[in-house]
């Protein structure tokens, strides 16, 4: 396989890389660029886990080609926190303990943010129905749901 | 394997008719990206047709919609022009998968997937969408419940690639509505999926109607005798009931782990009536 070399911006910086043309943005974002914050839970589209901002769309980028990241703009979860302030979303999650292992933290967290980029003040079935494609195997939800409209409340004042 | 993001319709036609291997036209990957993943297919090529301009964009055309094969379920649903239009297409869209799905699967791919549950199949087959398909030997339409010829199986030909769906427009009192059968609220295989588009006369009489059932065949269908039941009533109960029997008696459907066959003919003769008065009310304003 001959490698392809992708430039892109991802969290605002100009960044390039070689990747193989079936290896998934989600191994670009980790193994070539070390963000390794967004995890691989399923590898097929279904827990949300690797969850990224592609073009101002939320994606699975497990079912991205790293390849297609070429000229386009990419945020994930190393992008959230403004150096050491954490986001509001990120102090809530932690203020309400809406996290146990941690695994699907950071697909939760760049969901919800894109959540509230387009719709400040969801109710509780708009955030159900938005992280309906987020998976969590510990917490239940319902700390996550309430995580996330308390961030939507500070932020808006 | 190669990858090519090709910037014209002839360069994808002429790079996928030439690669003597196997190829994939890579869309949203919702689908192509699983199946590479789980081992089902190997291709030696992939033409990502994003990077085809044309292809990301609705555009009005003869008072219809034109949707290039690159545009993305989010993008339907923020269409509210088309969304006023054709909600029924929309809502069927929309249905597939989570927000992140969404933000990358198109109907042109769910279509071209050809499987027999595909969500957006039975609303587009009521819609009267036609697939416009480019390929080597030139351009042809191919009306959609013509496109797929068995599970997984479509009807297009080596080199041939869908540069987008036609919806026609919509003359006053007409609407459409799609529903599906799941066990579960969000993220799941329709059990049954049925789709039904209306044309009211200003008295409120069925002029003309369309019903698509998914999930119930070995390829979704277009069920005429259902669409007669109701066309020349207001869609009084006898009609519906006529409707509910005869896409019951259109269904061959498969026992699984989803629904046994006597389940999905009731499931579909239930959800035939539910849809077709929801397209009607909304026909009616
Ligand atoms: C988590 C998850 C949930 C899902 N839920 C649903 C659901 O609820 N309902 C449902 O119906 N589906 C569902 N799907 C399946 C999938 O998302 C849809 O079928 C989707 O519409 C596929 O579109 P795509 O653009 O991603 O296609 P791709 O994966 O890019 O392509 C699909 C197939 O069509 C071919 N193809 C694509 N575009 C063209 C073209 N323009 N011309 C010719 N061939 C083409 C490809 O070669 C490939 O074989 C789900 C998938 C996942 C991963
Ligand atoms: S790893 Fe991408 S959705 Fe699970
Ligand atoms: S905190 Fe463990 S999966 Fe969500």
């Amino acid at each position: 396989m001959s490698n392809i070399h992708v430039s892109a911006t991802v969290n605002g910086d100009a960044v390039e890389f070689l990747c193989e043309p079936d290896e998934s943005l989600l191994d670009s974002l980790r193994d070539r660029l070390a963000l390794t914050g967004s995890k691989e839970g399923c590898g097929t589209g279904d827990c949300g886990a690797c969850s990224v901002v592609l073009d101002g769309r939320l994606v699975c980028s497990c079912l991205v080609l790293g390849a297609e990241a070429d000229g386009r703009t990419i945020e994930t979860i190393e992008g959230v926190a403004d150096g050491d302030d954490l986001h509001p979303l990120q102090q809530k999650f932690l203020d309400h303990a809406a996290l146990q292992c941690g695994i699907c933290t950071p697909g939760f967290l760049v969901a919800a943010k894109a959540l509230l980029e387009r719709n400040p003040d969801p109710d509780e079935t708009e955030i159900r129905y938005w992280l309906a494609g987020n998976l969590c195997r510990c917490t239940g939800y319902d700390k996550i749901v309430r995580a996330v409209m308390d961030a939507a409340e500070e932020m808006r004042q | 394997m190669r990858y090519l993001a090709p910037a014209s319709v002839d360069e994808a036609v002429s790079a996928l008719a030439a690669e003597p291997g196997k190829t994939g036209i890579l869309a949203g990957g919702t689908d192509l990206l699983v199946q590479m993943k789980t081992g089902l297919i190997e291709p030696d090529l992939i033409v990502d047709i994003k990077k085809i301009n044309d292809l990301n964009a609705i555009r009005r055309e003869n008072g219809g919609f034109r949707i290039g094969a690159g545009v993305s379920g989010a993008q339907m649903g923020e269409h509210a022009e088309l969304a006023r239009a054709w909600p029924g297409v929309v809502e069927s869209v929309n249905l597939i998968g989570s927000t992140q799905i969404q933000g990358r699967a198109t109907a042109a791919g769910n279509l071209c997937n050809a499987s027999p549950a595909a969500d957006s199949v039975p609303a587009l087959i009521a819609a009267s969408a036609v697939a416009s398909v480019a390929g080597p030997g030139g351009t042809r339409e191919i009306a959609v419940e013509d496109f797929i010829a068995a599970p997984g199986q479509s009807v297009l030909e080596k080199g041939e690639i869908v540069v987008s769906l036609f919806l026609p427009s919509r003359p006053e009192h007409a609407s459409d509505a799609y529903e599906r059968f799941i066990p579960r609220t969000e993220m799941d295989i329709a059990v049954v999926g049925v789709g039904i588009s209306v044309d009211t006369s200003a008295e409120g009489e069925v002029k003309n109607a369309r019903v698509g059932i998914g999930a119930v065949a070995p390829t979704p269908l277009l069920v005429n005798e259902a669409a007669d039941a109701i066309v020349g009533t207001k869609l009084d109960e006898e009609a519906l009931e006529r409707c509910a029997s005869a896409a019951m008696a259109a269904c061959s459907p498969i026992n699984d782990k989803r629904g046994t066959i006597d389940f999905r003919i009731k499931v579909a003769g239930a959800l035939a009536k539910r849809v077709a008065k929801r397209a009607y009310c909304r026909a009616r304003g």
